[in-house]
């Protein structure tokens, strides 16, 4: 019985989002003088981890000081990392377990709402079978929790079911860069990036996903790089590109391909590096052949002799670092797309070089820790395969279990929520993940989280997610536990602990722990701090290939981040992979892919002749739900527009204001229109922030890259007209007033 | 003071809006945020500025002032006004060249950019340039821009009749050695002299 114990409204009312505007006790506080303590840790949003000092007095963080000695990012932060501070005071902050009631969720003590928690998960696994109950976690989690969470579901509850909410980030690259390199890491440091001599940039919007890179861009063009920028809007770094490529949503594997085709048949090959450190170059370049520059223009919608123009500058250059982000990965090609993407970079020489890589910029939190330890539904800690025996009992060794106990590969996000919807799952135990607002299809959402027989979620704020829950475990802030998370970079950070959580509110791992004992296997699970746990993952990755054996808290504060693989305690760490074109399979040698075209899952046809696709503003993070709570933030960007160009916006009598209704084969949304000429004409845009009326992933739809299993975020088939009133405000939707 | 002066690069700004968010956490700020932040226009492109005030050396905002609220330190930063002074008339808001000092209704009084002169003055940052995230406002020594940029820093303003010079600078490309904001600046009237003043 998962449907919403009360109405919209009045969840909102009483949890929120609440938007929070001052510090703890109001700007004209006295104690905002000189606080006692600064504590150096890092940002809670985003795969930069910015190195950040938070202000501590009385056990609350009451505001923050640059930290300019921390090195990736010297100071800088976004305008979420200045603010980022005011979430431990929001009013929306979760004190004590909820329980659902008749009519809405009561305050619960902790022993009731475990007990309740562990007897209905076995109560389902004793009557459904063990993998009826699946498990969710999140790339914002710290390492540890991670690793816990992983070693929750396969030890502790013995279900196949655990993956994350980084399965909708980057997979796709980590898929792409595991087959084609034999390691699932940006392989350069940062500071490789102003030493480039050419940038390419395609499906990144740096200026707003990844702010502080864009100080490392703008460096690199100081010293003289060339910009180059693929992507179906002008994103903010368009602005100084020296070649912008508006390539329409979803063709970005035509554009590489025909840039690979231009490399060959141009002679702009490095024979030497193809010939010393790689294998299958001829696979790529059978794949290549049909798609001259003519071909994929016509795909792209990019003008043929500007890939020529492309291809030439990258061919040409000896130091090249190609970034990028979701726009590629977000598609039923995603893997393909990276794919290509490290095969121009294999095709030129350009890896293992100070200032030559493709690194893919990594979007949540510990988008590149979280998916090294276990919470992927296919691997164990180290970044090992669930499926390798070796792999199976060097983990199970450290667990104390036989490797015949550990459960194989489960379903991903997406097919957890497809088999909810089915009735093949019945419970669900999640944390850090809001996929009522982060999946697509969020209809078909609501309607597979209103089937669950359980439902029990851990989180700080009662996200419109958790408003489905059965039970709600108050768990913790970032800054209320120790740990470390990986930048993406692949640099292995010092997140510290700050202040407590609230007194009735409890530590995420405690919790997690609690549930295993009550599960009965407290004795896997007797861990009594965060650093203990990460004692057990250095164990536990050592050998695999995100190898964290030689790291400690103290040598991270030492070195300021320690780059994995760090196998042994002398070891400094590996800021560059591939150097010497050493790679991470058997044979040490790159592998070339074979390259295929293949239509997106959602066409766009005469009914639905419009691109839609979505993605990030700078002053939100992910579904929103810390970010709508902070009001600073929200007032940037107080509600999802549609970005149209003049050209269709005049075409559809629409006037930069006006209510839009953008319909997909899904459902519909009426938002306000911002026309823009930094947008392809035959493509929208929607931020999706936003839960309900709001939500853009009512629109989108639950292909998947068959391989990654990540959805097609970036391409969906729409149609756009103007519509004749907003939408009615109230009856229900409250979420109009969350902002 | 401490060797460090500020730059203004619109060439590099992303409009994220950080400074913005950083200027009201700065300890005499409070809430109250007075960076310069425009969309030149959305509709049109992506182009953004922020800038901060570009404290003149003979600053008009303080010459005009009726009240004497508004003063010059030493190292040539230009103060907000002085809350016992100043008499919210807006004489500066009109007057200066920038259009950078706002009067605070709730306030009762002008405020502006001070570059955090509580952190500035005792050789830290100021917030916003700490915290740009594409170093379009930096705070850096004069070697550190010189050996860094590809634009060079400029801080003569031509505006209309009124040249200024000012202690933060812009960059502007190499070959400027001034800025000149007004198409007169740039109109040649022959051989035979016109006042310009008659226009």
């Amino acid at each position: 019985m998962a449907k919403l114990p009360q109405s919209v409204d009045d969840l909102v009312a009483r949890f929120g989002p609440h938007p929070n505007y001052a510090p703890p006790g109001g700007w004209q506080d006295e104690s905002r003088g000189p606080a006692p303590r600064l504590v150096k840790t890092h940002c809670c949003f985003c795969g930069q981890q910015c190195g950040i000092q938070l202000k501590v007095r009385d056990n609350r963080v009451i505001g923050f000081e640059p930290w300019e000695d921390f090195p990736f990012n010297r100071g800088m932060l976004c305008p979420k990392g200045v603010k980022r501070y005011m979430q431990s005071s929001s009013p929306d902050r979760l004190l004590q377990p909820l329980m659902r009631a008749e009519g809405g969720f009561r305050n619960a003590g902790w022993d009731e709402a475990l007990d309740f928690t562990a007897r209905r998960l076995r109560e389902l696994q004793a009557k459904y079978g063990r993998d009826s109950v699946a498990v969710y976690g999140g790339a914002s989690l710290t390492t540890e929790k991670a690793y816990l969470l992983g070693k929750f579901a396969r030890v502790a509850l013995g279900t196949r079911h655990i993956d994350y909410n980084g399965r909708l980030c980057m997979v796709s690259a980590g898929t792409a860069y595991k087959g084609t390199f034999g390691v699932d890491r940006a392989p350069n440091p940062w500071s490789d990036i102003p030493k480039a001599e050419v940038i390419f940039s395609i499906g990144a919007n740096i200026g707003e996903c990844a702010p502080i890179t864009t100080d490392y861009i703008w460096r690199a063009r100081d010293n003289g790089a060339k910009l180059i920028v693929a992507d179906p809007r002008m994103t903010p770094i368009a602005r100084n590109a020296a070649l912008f490529l508006p390539v329409r949503p979803g063709t970005d594997l035509a554009l590489l391909m025909a840039m690979l085709h231009v490399i060959i048949r141009d002679g702009l090959i490095d024979r030497e590096f193809i010939d010393a450190h790689t294998t299958g170059f001829e696979l790529t370049a059978d794949s290549v052949r049909e798609w001259d520059p003519k071909r994929a223009g016509s795909v792209t919608g990019v003008p043929p002799e500007a890939i020529e123009k492309a291809a030439r500058m990258i061919g040409e250059s000896r130091r090249v670092m190609i970034l990028h982000a979701r726009g590629l990965e977000h598609q039923s090609k995603g893997v393909e797309n990276c794919e290509a993407v490290c095969a121009l970079a294999m095709a030129t020489g350009n890896l293992g070089r100070e200032g030559a890589g493709c690194v893919m910029v990594t979007g949540q939190g510990n988008g590149q820790g979280g998916r090294e330890h276990g919470q992927k539904c296919d691997q164990l800690p180290g970044q090992r395969s669930l499926t390798d025996p070796a792999a199976r009992a060097h983990v199970a060794s450290v667990w104390g279990i036989s490797p015949d106990e550990l459960p194989g590969p489960g379903l991903s996000a997406q097919e957890i929520m497809n088999a909810i919807h089915a009735g093949e799952i019945k419970g669900l135990l999640s944390i850090c993940f809001n996929p009522a607002v982060s999946l697509p299809d969020a209809n078909f959402t609501r309607e597979a989280l209103e089937k669950l027989e359980f439902f029990g979620v851990i989180d700080f704020f009662l996200s419109e997610t958790a408003m489905h829950a059965d039970v709600v475990l108050a768990g913790s802030l970032q800054e209320e536990e120790e740990g470390v998370t990986a930048n993406t970079e692949g640099r292995v950070i010092h997140i510290q602990k700050a202040v407590d959580p609230p007194p009735n509110a409890r530590a995420d791992s405690e919790i997690i722990c609690d549930l295993a004992r009550r599960l009965g296997q407290g004795e896997r699970f007797a861990f009594r701090e965060p650093r203990e746990i990460f004692e057990e993952l250095r164990r536990a990755s050592q050998g695999g290939v995100a190898d964290y054996y030689g790291i400690t808290y103290e040598k991270i504060d030492r070195q300021m981040g320690v780059f994995w693989p760090c196998p042994d305690l002398q070891h400094p760490g590996t800021p560059r992979l591939f150097e010497g074109g050493r790679f991470f399979h058997a044979d040490g040698r790159a592998r070339f892919m074979k390259l295929a075209w293949r239509e997106s899952g959602d066409p766009v046809d005469i009914s639905y002749p419009i691109y839609l696709t979505t993605g990030r503003v700078v002053s939100q993070y992910l579904s929103g739900t810390q970010t709508r709570r902070i009001g600073a933030l929200l007032d940037q960007y107080p509600q999802p527009k549609v970005e149209i160009h003049p050209r269709l916006a005049e075409q559809r009598g629409i006037k930069n204001g006006d209510w839009v209704r953008v319909t997909t084969r899904r459902s519909d949304l009426t938002l306000q229109a911002s026309v823009v000429r930094t947008i392809r004409p035959d493509t929208v845009f929607i931020p999706y922030h936003w839960p309900r009326e709001r939500s853009a992933n009512r629109l989108t739809h639950r292909t998947l890259d068959p391989r990654s299993k990540i959805p097609e975020f970036k391409v969906s088939a729409c149609r756009i007209e103007k519509a004749d009133a907003p939408p009615p405000a109230g009856n229900g939707d409250a979420s109009r007033r969350d902002g | 003071m401490f060797g460090m002066e500020f730059y203004v690069d619109p060439s590099r700004c992303i409009g994220c809006e950080a400074c913005l968010k950083a200027c009201e956490e700065c300890e005499t700020h409070r809430g109250v945020s007075m960076i310069n932040f425009d969309f030149v226009d959305r509709g049109e492109t992506i182009a953004t500025a922020a800038y901060v005030c570009w404290h003149c050396d003979d600053p008009t905002c303080a010459q005009v002032c009726p009240a004497d609220a508004i003063k010059k330190y030493e190292d040539g930063v230009v103060g907000s006004s002085l809350k016992p002074r100043c008499i919210a008339c807006s004489n500066c808001v009109l007057a200066c060249p920038f259009g950078i000092p706002k009067l605070i209704p709730e306030a009762e009084q002008m405020m502006k950019c001070d570059m955090c002169y509580d952190r500035s003055s005792i050789g830290k940052k100021p917030m916003c340039a700490t915290v740009c995230p594409s170093q379009a406002l930096a705070y850096v020594t004069p070697e550190t821009i010189a050996s860094s940029r590809r634009e060079k820093p400029v801080n003569t303003f031509r505006i209309g009749a009124q040249t200024i010079s000012t202690k933060v600078y812009m960059m502007a490309p190499a070959a400027i050695e001034e800025i000149a904001v007004d198409v007169a600046d740039y109109t040649w009237e022959g051989e035979y002299e016109v006042v310009p003043q008659a226009f």
